[in-house]
């Protein structure tokens, strides 16, 4: 059972980091979009994401839920030690869930949609940047159970140049995501290019994040090279991405839309894998060579047994229903002027 | 402001603002569900305006009911973590359970909102149905979570150990029934007259009558209901708390000293020191009817209790009193509109019966805040009641005071934000819906 709930702990991750990743880039982009352009890149989110983006959201509560009732002493010391990112990031997500609603549901459209539009931009960015930087710190060994000033205990545990790189990598893979998803949902030719071109200037920040982070690594005597390329699992999964990415280009360029989804996808899942997959199921390193692992730091067993009972159970409800969301709304879209206001 | 003290305020902070949210979000859907039904029964286009209108609101509120919960849901690590080190895997049943029932509610709402006109017209009916009982469910959990720490169950506590768990005996423990159904009831009682309020407010100003007739009636009837229950059910939680938490109901009452045949004592200020209530009214015997049902029962008193384990008497039993004030004003105006609908048509029409309700509006939400109050200062000093001292549960992280400070303005902010954007939709009301 102990497998069965750390599989839904990944999934958890991965579909938040999926599907909320997209959520997250859709504003990340409008960060990153000229003036004029900015009312198409949001009606085209709208029409994305409404219906479906406080469903993408509840990932996060399943593998927090998943943490705090399985892996109590994992939950525990990352809220002490990474307090004041997680605060952060909370606040992003305060600041993003109700600017991206109540912009749409004002029932005045005035100088307010400019302020809604400017919070939830920022947050969009700021937000994946501390997640990013909270997974970072959870495997760099910087969390340090022993510090005993609030420097060494408090901030050092998540500021460094590893874990900032993680963040900004971490927002690329988001940018990325959004464009290539909302690809997808443009109908006519000229949009169609402009996410393209967005696709491609966030792929190639994330290839330079990408080094910026293993640059941060050597820096601070992080084995992450190790991890990601001294196994086969992880250089299968680094090359299949690679080989994906040209494909999807191509693709792409021929105009071929169907499969850009599932490949980009693809791609963020393989990053996923290998980051994880060499030190399972140790999923935070504590300064000095200690670790927390998932199999030694989990729950009773009794609470493990409930636990992925009631997960299961939930999938049986939660899957179908959720399928049947993002496929209505594919099929039937729905009409930005008559919803919104 | 010390650290501790700042960690308390953060979370009731925090608790207390969501608590607004998660209500709304459990009952406004029954009401939307009973205005859509009717819109799609007789064709009457006032309740077809009248779903879309709450609609979006709830929207907005439940936006800034779903954030501020999964803030709650970091916060109990990021406040107390040696709390939830421990508590965790008893009495994580609920919260699991929970997160099915968030889905499943966030899912049936993205159909609701966005699927007018796009689906079977009852299959459309029904996702709105079910935001409401998967709400509901998701209240019921996570209040058993809460009831687990006043009244500890499944699991033995030997040597500072937490043994043999069984997360379901956690879940269902001794507190669980009167906690849940109070609170639902609760629910319905604070959503029925705050909405109702507004209505009732608009319609003495001569707007949009017709619309605001409908929606009134509608949150009136299930706001009434409710509240003439919800003193029975608070009876239920009174002889509950006397039994299994005491303390609590020492202090509820202000009561300092055991006796047979106790009083009960109206109003008042209690004194800790000198173990005195001043300027109250007392009720012979009536204390010892309300906690054990009989007249002559002995009601512990705080004597009985260490003065370490005391919980401050002060605000407990000023939350207590507010609450049942609350609660017995409005289970009278129930009654009046009850009887108006009943026998006296005429009253309905008249501005004092609407005056009443307007004025109500605040009312339920803050018997809620009370309630909670009650429950949560009342098991003071104890997190996990006679277990786990919350002193002793609290983040070692200095500075918490800055982030309660942070909490306060943004959530202060928030709140004024949601007031204004409401203000406007019901501005709006005119200018959408009249033809
Ligand atoms: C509309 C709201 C409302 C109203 C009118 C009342 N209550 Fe209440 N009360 C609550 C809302 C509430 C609450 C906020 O929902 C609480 C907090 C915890 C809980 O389970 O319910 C609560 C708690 C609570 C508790 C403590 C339960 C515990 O700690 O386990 C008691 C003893 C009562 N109530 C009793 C009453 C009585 C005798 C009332 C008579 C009128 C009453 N309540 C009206
Ligand atoms: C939403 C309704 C609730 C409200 C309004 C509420 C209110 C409060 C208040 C006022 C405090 C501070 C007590 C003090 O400072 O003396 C508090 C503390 C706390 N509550 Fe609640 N509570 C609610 C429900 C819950 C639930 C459902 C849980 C958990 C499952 C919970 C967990 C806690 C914890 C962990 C603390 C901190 C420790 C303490 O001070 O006792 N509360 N709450
Ligand atoms: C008695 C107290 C509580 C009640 C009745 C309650 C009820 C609810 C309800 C009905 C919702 C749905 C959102 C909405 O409709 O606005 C909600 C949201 C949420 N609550 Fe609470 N809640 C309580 C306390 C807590 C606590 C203590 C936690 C965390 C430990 C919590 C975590 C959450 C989360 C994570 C969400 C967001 C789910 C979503 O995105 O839909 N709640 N709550």
């Amino acid at each position: 059972m102990l497998y069965i709930v750390i599989a839904f702990l990944w999934a958890s991750i991965l579909f938040y980091l999926l599907l909320g990743g997209a959520d997250y880039g859709a504003g990340i982009i409008e960060l990153f979009t000229s003036r004029k352009n900015k009312e198409v890149t949001r009606k085209t989110l709208y029409t994305a994401i409404g219906p479906i983006w406080e469903a993408n959201h509840m990932w996060l509560i399943i593998a927090i839920v998943i943490l705090f009732v399985g892996f109590p002493v994992i939950y525990s010391t990352m809220s002490v030690y990474l307090h004041i990112p997680l605060t952060v990031m909370l606040l992003g997500i305060i600041a993003r869930g109700t600017a991206f609603t109540f912009r749409h549901y004002d029932a005045v459209v005035d100088d307010m949609q400019h302020i809604y539009n400017t919070i939830f931009a920022i947050s969009s960015f700021i937000t994946p940047l501390f997640l990013g930087i909270i997974a970072g710190s959870a495997v760099s060994g910087h969390i340090d159970t022993a510090a005993n000033t609030f420097l060494s205990a408090y901030i050092f545990s998540w500021l460094s140049w590893f874990s900032v790189a993680v963040g900004l990598f971490t927002v690329a893979i988001c940018g990325f995501l959004a464009s290539v998803y909302l690809i997808g949902e443009t109908d006519n030719d000229g949009d169609r290019l402009r996410f393209a071109h967005k696709a491609q200037f966030f792929n190639i920040a994330a290839v330079l994040c990408g080094i910026l982070v293993f640059a941060a690594s050597f820096l601070e005597k992080i084995p992450l090279f190790e991890w990601v390329f001294g196994n086969w699992v992880g250089r299968i999964a680094i090359v299949s991405a690679t080989l994906s990415l040209v494909w999807m280009w191509n693709l792409l360029y021929q105009g071929k839309l169907a499969l850009l989804r599932p490949l980009a996808g693809f791609q963020v899942t393989m990053i996923l894998l290998t980051t994880t997959y060499r030190h399972f199921p140790n999923i935070v390193i504590l300064k000095g060579g200690g670790y927390l692992s998932l199999m030694e730091h989990s729950g009773q067993e009794k609470t493990i047994e409930t636990l992925g009972m009631a997960l299961l159970l939930g999938s049986v409800f939660i899957l179908p229903a959720l399928f049947y969301l993002i496929y209505s709304f594919q099929k039937n879209p729905i009409d930005y002027r008559q919803e919104a206001h | 402001m010390n650290d501790f003290i700042a960690a308390r305020s953060q979370m009731a902070l925090s608790l207390g603002f969501h608590i607004i949210f998660s209500c709304i979000g459990m009952v406004m859907p029954f009401f939307m569900a009973v205005a859509h039904y009717y819109w799609l029964k007789t064709d009457q286009l006032v309740y077809k305006n009248v779903t879309k209108a709450w609609s979006k609101g709830v929207a907005i509120f439940f936006a800034t009911g779903a954030v501020s919960g999964t803030v709650l849901s970091f916060e109990l690590g990021l406040l107390w973590p040696e709390f939830m080190k421990h508590a965790g895997p008893i009495f994580g049943m609920p919260f699991s359970l929970e997160g099915t029932a968030f889905f499943i509610e966030a899912i049936a709402l993205g159909f609701f909102l966005y699927g007018w006109d796009k689906f079977n017209k009852w299959f459309h009916w029904f996702t709105g149905v079910i935001v409401g009982v998967s709400g509901l469910a998701s209240g019921i959990l996570v209040v058993a979570a809460n009831a687990w720490m006043n009244s500890p169950a499944g699991f033995d506590f030997i040597n500072g150990q937490y043994l043999n768990i069984d997360p379901i005996q956690a879940m269902f423990n001794k507190a669980w029934f009167s906690q849940a159904l109070h609170m639902t009831i609760a629910a319905f009682v604070s959503t029925g007259f705050a909405v109702a309020g507004v209505h009732a407010f608009m319609i003495l100003k001569g707007q949009n009558v017709l619309f605001h007739t409908k929606s009134f009636t509608i949150a009136a009837i299930f706001g009434c209901v409710a509240a003439i229950l919800q003193p029975l059910s608070g009876d239920i939680s009174a002889k509950d708390v006397a039994i299994r938490q005491p303390a609590k109901l020492a202090a509820m009452e202000a009561h300092f000293k055991t006796e047979k045949s106790a009083g009960l004592i109206l109003g008042g200020i209690p004194d800790e020191k000198s173990k005195r209530v001043d300027y109250a009214i007392k009720l012979p015997g009536f204390l010892s009817f309300l906690a054990h049902g009989d007249f002559e029962s002995e009601v512990t008193g705080l004597d009985r209790i260490p003065e370490e384990n005391h919980p401050p008497v002060g605000i407990v039993h000023y939350a207590f009193q507010i609450m049942v004030g609350a609660g017995m004003l409005m289970m009278a105006i129930s009654l009046l509109y009850f009887l108006a609908l009943w026998k006296k048509r005429s009253w309905l029409q008249s501005n004092w019966l609407l005056k009443m309700f307007a004025i109500a509006t605040p009312l339920g939400f803050i018997a809620v805040e009370a309630g909670w109050t009650v429950t949560e200062v009342g098991r003071q000093p104890w997190i996990i009641y006679g277990i786990m001292r919350t002193a002793d549960a609290v983040t070692p992280m200095p500075g918490i005071a800055y982030s309660f400070y942070l909490f306060t303005a943004v959530y202060v902010s928030l709140a004024f934000i949601v007031i204004f954007m409401l203000y406007r939709q019901i501005k709006m009301v005119g200018r959408l819906y009249d033809n």
